[in-house]
């Protein structure tokens, strides 16, 4: 069934060239020397003050990186990267440490204000009640700018402050928990953010706590030839809940950049991470030129009994995306959920999925995907479902629709789904559904097919989450939940 | 995969190149053949088997499988080969005609030539049509599959199979059973061409008898259907056997024409079914069935392209997996829709049901989309038997035994009912009991 106009129109409205933060702020900004080796990992942990064991680590990752091959199985195709030709520390010159606001370079402030990301405090949100305050952690290039409402949260017990500071402040919840989720040689890109990552933000929950305000980090790559490795931690101690969300943009170059972050998460029993992001990257220009390469890894570990990890992604920006944000569900009744919506236009390349590893009795996941490709672009759902031998009735429904608008555009599906446990039950795309039975009995109590039930809780779902988005970005977000599941082929 | 230049050979690997030095001179065909073969050998000799580090053997590592590998089989005893077809009659009292081929070469004797050639049906020697000029063109390659490693084997190996050419119009009034027998251990590689001419029909039953010891069978299948034919496939895969059991399919669909296929999997230690079907004409049909059962250490692949290379095609892939013991199933589809294949219809669904606590599906459905006026769906599940309806026939008196293979059954009827072709798939039933018995 062929794409409804609607949706070809709201498709177009976030076409490539109708990118809106494509600017460049004008600040002056220090480099590291181009180039990746020991002197570029020393230097950079040099400027960020780090301790000598986190210098080890980060060599360490160099040495196994240098090893490595660039995997090739991702239906993406790009120039080979020439990491020597790239910068792997940019900061605005008049960032030395954390600030406070006030102390920070009006011209920042500018930029941010300009994406809709107001830093001030005291500022209220337009249409956001006051009780919905967000806490945002600005990271600009390679360093952290400014982290906003860190005292109220201290107050709460919760540590949010940039990746770097908490190398610092907090060792030994770095030492105990970075690279324990995703390894320092899990993978090639993942390796390579190990060496050389910049800052990211550090969020930590302590027991019992729900985190009072929304967290959230806005990733800002400003100067040319960069590469911007972000590193972010979160964990959600015993009975804890957090929601945190994740913005980011680029200007408009005619190069590509480099992006490749890592994400780990880790939830212990009883604890909430809900992790969401719209990811916003600059995608390119009408001919491909151009565009950031969005290579990350994300992963979170449900560590604990009946612990939840939530994953909900909006992917409209970068040239390439190469990301499969994860769950690893370890702990007994913990759960693990995705959604995605993935719109690429022009000539992007999207290759993004999830997987879902089932180690403990009783875990269940839901993975529900819809992308949508126009232009010339290609959309692959890559993803993984695994029982293990003693996830034990182990549970996942997975649902991913792709919708294709034009003829020069390609939507591909490449699902694994591996049992090893005869009660684990997979449903792959299957109508009979999984979605909590109350809420579709509800639903279905008044006269909605199961087919409309489904796709209203998933919309509904997204929306919630969108809606709570302190960015102005979050209005196209919305646009896209509203596209109809109509005319989407399996 | 990049090929690598240099690898380092297994003992089968080993085996297998000096196989090829020891045997090649035997083998038939035209100087292009040799040409083939030679560079099938060579992309042995290059890649080794295909392992688990090439995406589609991912979950059938045959390099990890094959130990070692036998010499081809010896010539064919058709005593030995009488006895056994008289022993092995799949189809019971069904009216079909038989074509038989002995350690991969064609045994007229024991084939109903003139029957069929009644019918307005060609029969021919594989091996000859491979010394003719046109011989070469016999060993064609899908285009979804193109360095296949199993076809490879079979393309540096085949020693020889059958032409089956029906003129257009010709429509075969009963089944032609294609018996494929071994009288002697070693590995059989055999290939069959099938080619239906316009608005032809036919009925193929796809069997195997005999042991071959040690040695791998590998047999290819070629179809060729032209504008309106209509062709119906039933491949039995059956018996206990600890060598591979490697089986292809290259299949191409010209217009308003029908393709039918069932792959029916029990036993095998080691089995891949692969299957590589292409449209050429629109307004075709294609329906590909697959019915396994794996038990013990049991390997049971199925693996599918089904290429929608032009618009206003419709196909359907149905599979049902049934696994026990510390078995490993395993389902690979994919569709690819070309850019212009417009209003192509496909709808593929594998269902698997796990017997017990240590067997393993893999399922892998893919979709590769690039036309934006289809419908494709794919679904997949795996589960195990739902204690409610076991329930619900032990209340009504069942013993367990009974009621879990009323439930395997029903289970797997479900593709098979949809096949069709009920006086074939008869006997299917017996064989999925005796399967659950004596596993």
């Amino acid at each position: 069934m062929p794409a409804v106009q609607e949706t070809i129109e709201q498709v177009k409205a976030i076409d490539v060239d109708q990118y809106k933060y494509g600017f460049v702020t004008d600040i002056e900004s220090e480099k590291g020397a181009k180039g990746l080796s020991e002197e570029t990992v020393r230097f950079l942990s040099a400027k960020k003050n780090e301790p000598q064991w986190m210098t080890d680590w980060r060599l360490d990752a160099l040495r196994r990186f240098q090893q490595m091959d660039e995997p090739d199985w991702a239906r993406v195709s790009y120039p080979k990267i020439d990491f020597d030709d790239l910068y792997y520390w940019a900061a605005p010159k008049s960032v030395e440490g954390p600030k406070s606001l006030d102390e920070v370079d009006p011209e920042l402030l500018a930029t941010y204000a300009k994406l809709g990301i107001p830093l001030a405090e005291q500022e209220i949100l337009a249409g956001v009640e006051p009780k919905n305050r967000v806490a945002v952690d600005a990271v600009f290039d390679s360093v952290s700018v400014v982290t906003t409402f860190k005292e109220e949260l201290k107050k709460a017990g919760v540590i949010f402050c940039s990746i770097s500071e908490a190398v610092r402040e907090y060792p030994d919840l770095v030492k105990k928990y970075l690279g324990s989720v995703v390894p320092i040689t899990d993978n090639y890109y993942a390796t390579l953010n190990s060496a050389v990552f910049s800052d990211g933000s550090f969020v930590y929950i302590p027991e019992g706590v729900r985190c009072p305000m929304e967290l959230s980090t806005y990733f800002r790559i400003n100067e040319q030839n960069t590469g911007q490795f972000e590193r972010t931690l979160i964990i959600a101690e015993k009975g804890s809940y957090v929601s945190y969300l994740e913005g980011c943009t680029a200007p408009q170059r005619d190069e590509n950049q480099l992006h490749a972050a890592v994400v780990e998460l880790v939830a212990l029993d009883d604890a909430e991470i809900k992790y969401s992001t719209v990811q916003n990257w600059y995608p390119g220009d009408k001919d491909g030129k151009g565009g950031i390469y969005n290579f990350v890894t994300k992963r979170g570990d449900c560590r604990g009994k009946n612990s939840k990890i939530s994953w909900t992604q909006v992917e409209t920006g970068s040239a390439i995306t190469w990301k499969y944000p994860s769950c690893i569900l370890r702990g007994e009744n913990s759960r693990g959920e995705f959604y995605s919506i993935a719109v690429s236009n022009g000539h992007q390349q999207i290759d993004s999925g999830t997987k879902m590893i089932h180690l403990g009795k009783n875990t269940s996941s839901r993975v529900i995907s819809k992308g949508i490709s126009a232009g010339k672009s290609e959309n692959t759902y890559r993803g993984l479902i695994s029982a293990h031998r003693k996830a034990s009735n182990a549970r996942n429904f997975t649902q991913c629709d792709s919708l294709l608008i034009g003829q020069d555009c390609g939507a591909h599906t490449v699902p694994y789904i591996e049992s090893k446990n005869a009660s684990a039950q997979f449903e792959h795309e299957a109508t009979t559904s999984k979605i909590s039975d109350d809420q579709m009995f509800y639903c279905l109590q008044r006269g909605l097919s199961e087919e409309e039930a489904v796709a209203l809780i998933v919309n509904g779902f997204v929306k919630d989450v969108i809606q709570q988005l302190p960015m102005e970005f979050a209005v196209e977000a919305q646009k896209l939940i509203s596209i109809s599941l109509e005319g989407s082929v399996g | 995969m990049n090929a690598t230049a240099l690898i380092k050979h297994t003992q089968a690997e080993s085996n297998l190149l000096d196989r090829y030095q020891s045997s090649k001179d035997g083998l038939a065909g035209s100087i292009a053949v040799s040409e083939l073969r030679e560079a099938a050998v060579e992309q042995i000799r290059d890649r080794g088997l295909p392992h688990r580090r090439v995406e589609e053997y991912k979950y059938s590592d045959l390099r990890a499988f094959m130990k070692s590998a036998a010499p081809l089989a010896a010539a064919a005893d058709e005593a030995v080969a009488k006895a056994i077809l008289a022993d092995q009659n799949s189809y019971g009292d069904l009216e079909r005609y038989q074509v038989v081929t002995i350690n991969g070469v064609f045994a007229p004797d024991l084939s109903d030539v003139d029957g069929l050639t009644g019918e307005g049906v060609v029969i021919s020697d594989f091996n000859s049509a491979l010394k003719g000029e046109a011989g070469a063109q016999l060993l064609r390659s899908p285009k979804s599959a193109a360095n296949d490693g199993v076809i490879a084997l079979n393309t540096a190996f085949v020693q020889g199979g059958v032409v089956i050419s029906l003129a257009a119009g010709v429509e075969v009034s009963k089944p032609v059973e294609l018996v494929q027998i071994a009288t002697s251990e070693g590995a059989q590689v055999s290939r069959t061409k099938v080619t239906l001419g316009e608005g032809s029909k036919l009925r193929l039953l796809e069997t195997f008898a005999g042991e071959t010891g040690n040695g791998e069978l590998n047999a290819v299948f070629d179809y060729d259907i032209a504008d309106k034919a209509s062709l119906a496939t039933t491949r039995l895969i059956a018996g206990k056997v600890d060598a591979a059991r490697l089986f292809t399919t290259i299949a191409t669909i010209a217009g308003e024409a029908e393709f039918k296929s069932l792959g029916f999997m029990a036993g095998p230690k080691f089995a891949r079914n692969q299957q590589f079907i292409e449209f050429t004409g629109e307004h075709s049909e294609a329906k590909i069935y697959g019915v396994t059962m794996a038990g013990g250490e049991d390997l049971a692949d199925q693996t599918l392209i089904v290429d929608h290379a032009v618009p206003n095609c419709n196909s359907r892939e149905f599979f049902k997996t049934v696994l026990d013991g510390r078995a490993k199933g395993v389902y690979q589809g994919r569709i690819n829709v070309a850019q212009h294949a417009q209003k192509t219809d496909g709808e593929m669904m594998t269902q698997a049901l796990l017997l017990s606590e240590e067997a393993e599906m893999a399922n892998k459905p893919e979709l590769e989309i690039f036309a934006d006026d289809v419908i494709c769906a794919h679904g997949a599940t795996s589960g195990q038997i739902d204690e409610d309806l076991l329930f619900y026939l032990r209340a009504r008196g069942i013993p367990e035994d009974e009621a879990r293979t009323l439930l395997v059954l029903a289970f797997l009827s479900e593709a098979i009912e949809e096949y069709g072709e009920d006086d074939v798939t008869d006997g299917l039933e017996e064989r999925v009991r005796d399967w659950l018995a004596g596993h």
